[in-house]
């Protein structure tokens, strides 16, 4: 029965051309990031080439205006990209997840208490409380900015999931396993959240695709990290550097590329799964 | 409607209480102080570096016990006392502030309002002719994955640098003082169009779609199928479909009002447009905490206020809110 499930799933999934397609893009940059830093010959921040250089045989995306090479940049900064995504949507769906579940299962003054915490967090805008954090950091890196893009962005997720959670609590099976004694944590993991995996895939998802664009816009204010190389902080130097007025293109595109494919690539892939997962929105 | 309102002004000010304990706390929770650093940059002999570290100790009342620095930074709040700008010393932080907010109004207030508008619009209008979903969909997708700086980067490279069409920084051009006249509000507009357009556009992308979403949703619902029985034209429902659908982007604009800030402080980075953005920019790189810590309460009670405007027309635009009969 459970095979049979997984092979329906997979059946509508290769079938669904919006999946495909995101699921090919996004596979595409995710091998770019892991074997194109070895292929990079220079360090990202080192000065190697001549400045300003176009693209040529020999600095495959041209070089910045301090001779830096832009592929190494390009390269480094695609493999931040993604541990962003993956640590800082992990962990906003976690908490998400956490708070969601047990505001939504446990109901009266937690639930009360947690939404309005939920509240809270989702009106403050994301962006000015990542600034400040990040400013009074002297040194950051890549890994703590995850974490706190991650600590900052659960919101939505919880209160989607509380609803669900909401919906779920009232069922029959939930009550048959709190009448048979199970401990309300068992019961949330394994009664309720397994009935909304297929969403909590999805909240992961966007989630990622969040931290991208948050990672992204800090770096580009200027709080990125201190250390290593990320997407947002090329565009960052890149601007502040005068890149556009010297109309140097090939390093003012590549980043920003390179972050709206991935992402569209990731919503588009969202709509995908929605489709293959309900149902009623499966074309035949 | 009185108690709907209440709830959302009760949360409105915890989170107003939350966001100034975390601008109070932030610089004296993180590792180093910003004292220490100031004098680590002026490089001075020990013991001179000692009196001052003294002196900025007492004059940042850092000496006095927590709970009444805690105190004393809300009796300065209210009295809109945010510091001194120690970029532009001996300017006070507010001043500073104030200056931006014109031109932060200027580009933020028509791109929202525009791009919801033809969000809108345009969504609605896609979930009824085909070839228009399929063109607007992908583009729909394709720009709310775009960081909105890049698309301003893209912007200002093809239009301002290759085309030669528009300015690429600043608000006006460098020689013309700001007064009112023709000349003046024709280059002020000249020089908007491009961060304008940008901002306008990465929104108008997210309204689409979510419209486009809400409308194939609401004419399936049992209401529109009802009035399908009853031989209504479909122009009729339509209509009801969108007046349904419009209550959820209203939510959807106060939900999404963090993350259009954001857009815009990214954008007026891009095109030096001298808004708060810039001024965070510009704060980041003289390390003047104080104006930091200033746009941040300066964006947060911008995002509190907005939200309330919305929950106010929410509240006027939905029957239910407006009689009462639903909580939230």
């Amino acid at each position: 029965m459970r095979a049979g499930i997984r092979h329906e799933f997979l059946y509508f999934a290769l079938r669904n051309a919006k999946l495909r397609v995101g699921l090919s893009i996004l596979l595409l940059f995710i091998v770019a990031a892991l074997i194109g830093p070895l292929f990079a010959r220079y360090d990202p921040n080192a000065y190697v080439g001549p400045p300003a250089h176009p693209p040529s045989p020999e600095y495959w995306f041209g070089t910045t205006t301090f001779g830096q090479d832009v592929y190494s940049q390009f390269a480094h900064g695609l493999r931040s990209t993604f541990v962003v995504g993956l640590i800082g949507g992990g962990i906003g769906t976690l908490l998400g997840i956490l708070i969601g579940l047990v505001a939504g299962y446990r109901g009266g003054l937690l639930d009360e208490i947690l939404n309005m915490f939920t509240n809270i967090v989702l009106i403050l805008p994301t962006l000015a409380v990542l600034i400040i954090i990040a400013a009074y950091l002297t040194v950051r890196g890549i890994l703590v900015e995850s974490i706190f893009i991650g600590c900052t962005a659960w919101p939505w997720a919880a209160r989607a999931i509380r609803a669900q959670t909401f919906s779920l609590r009232a069922r029959e099976f939930v009550d048959l396993a709190r009448m048979s004694g199970r401990s309300s944590l068992k019961i949330m993991l394994t009664e309720i959240a397994p009935n909304m995996m297929s969403y909590l895939f999805m909240t992961f998802i966007l989630q990622f695709g969040g931290a991208i664009l948050n990672a992204a816009t800090l770096d580009f204010i200027g709080l990125g990290p201190t250390q290593g190389m990320s997407l947002g902080l090329m565009m960052n130097n890149a601007v502040l550097w005068a890149a556009l007025q010297l109309g140097m293109w090939w390093w003012l595109i590549p980043p920003g590329a390179a972050i709206t494919a991935i992402v569209g690539a990731l919503y588009v892939m969202n709509v995908g799964l929605d489709e293959v997962f309900n149902p009623k929105l499966r074309e035949l | 409607m009185g108690r709907y309102l209440g709830r959302k002004l009760l949360i409105y000010l915890l989170t107003f209480f939350f966001a100034v304990t975390i601008d109070w706390l932030i610089p004296r929770l993180m590792p180093g102080n910003p004292v220490d650093t100031m004098i680590a940059r002026m490089a001075l002999r020990a013991d001179v570096a000692e009196v001052l570290r003294s002196y900025y100790i007492r004059a940042f009342q850092l000496d006095l016990p927590l709970w009444q620095q805690y105190l004393n930074f809300w009796i300065a709040l209210f009295r809109g006392d945010l510091g001194v700008s120690t970029w532009l010393f001996p300017q006070p932080v507010i001043a500073v502030i104030y200056r931006a907010v014109p031109y932060d109004l200027l580009l933020l207030l028509p791109a929202i309002l525009l791009s919801w508008i033809a969000g809108n619009q345009v969504g609605a209008m896609a979930a009824r002719v085909r070839w228009l979903d399929n063109t607007i969909l992908p583009l729909g997708y394709i720009l709310t994955a775009t960081p909105y700086m890049w698309l301003a980067l893209l912007l200002a490279w093809a239009l301002g640098h290759v085309a030669g069409l528009f300015p690429i920084a600043g608000a006006y051009s460098f020689n013309i003082r700001p007064h009112l006249s023709w000349l003046f509000i024709q280059d002020l507009l000249w020089h908007w169009f491009l961060p304008f357009t940008s901002l306008f556009l990465v929104m108008f992308g997210g309204w689409a779609i979510g419209m486009r979403n809400m409308i194939i949703y609401e004419l399936e619902a049992d209401y529109s199928r009802y009035l399908e029985a009853l031989g209504a034209p479909q122009r009729l429902i339509r209509k009801y479909a969108f007046r349904n659908a419009m209550l959820p982007q209203i939510t959807g604009l106060a939900l999404q009002l963090g993350a259009i800030v954001a857009g815009a402080l990214a954008t007026e980075i891009v095109f030096a447009y001298p808004g708060t953005g810039y001024l965070i920019l510009q704060a980041v790189q003289n390390q003047d905490y104080f104006l930091l810590q200033g746009c941040f309460l300066f964006i947060i009670t911008g995002v509190l206020l907005a939200n309330f405007i919305i929950d106010i027309i929410y509240a006027l635009v939905d029957p239910r809110t407006r009689l009462g009969m639903t909580g939230e």
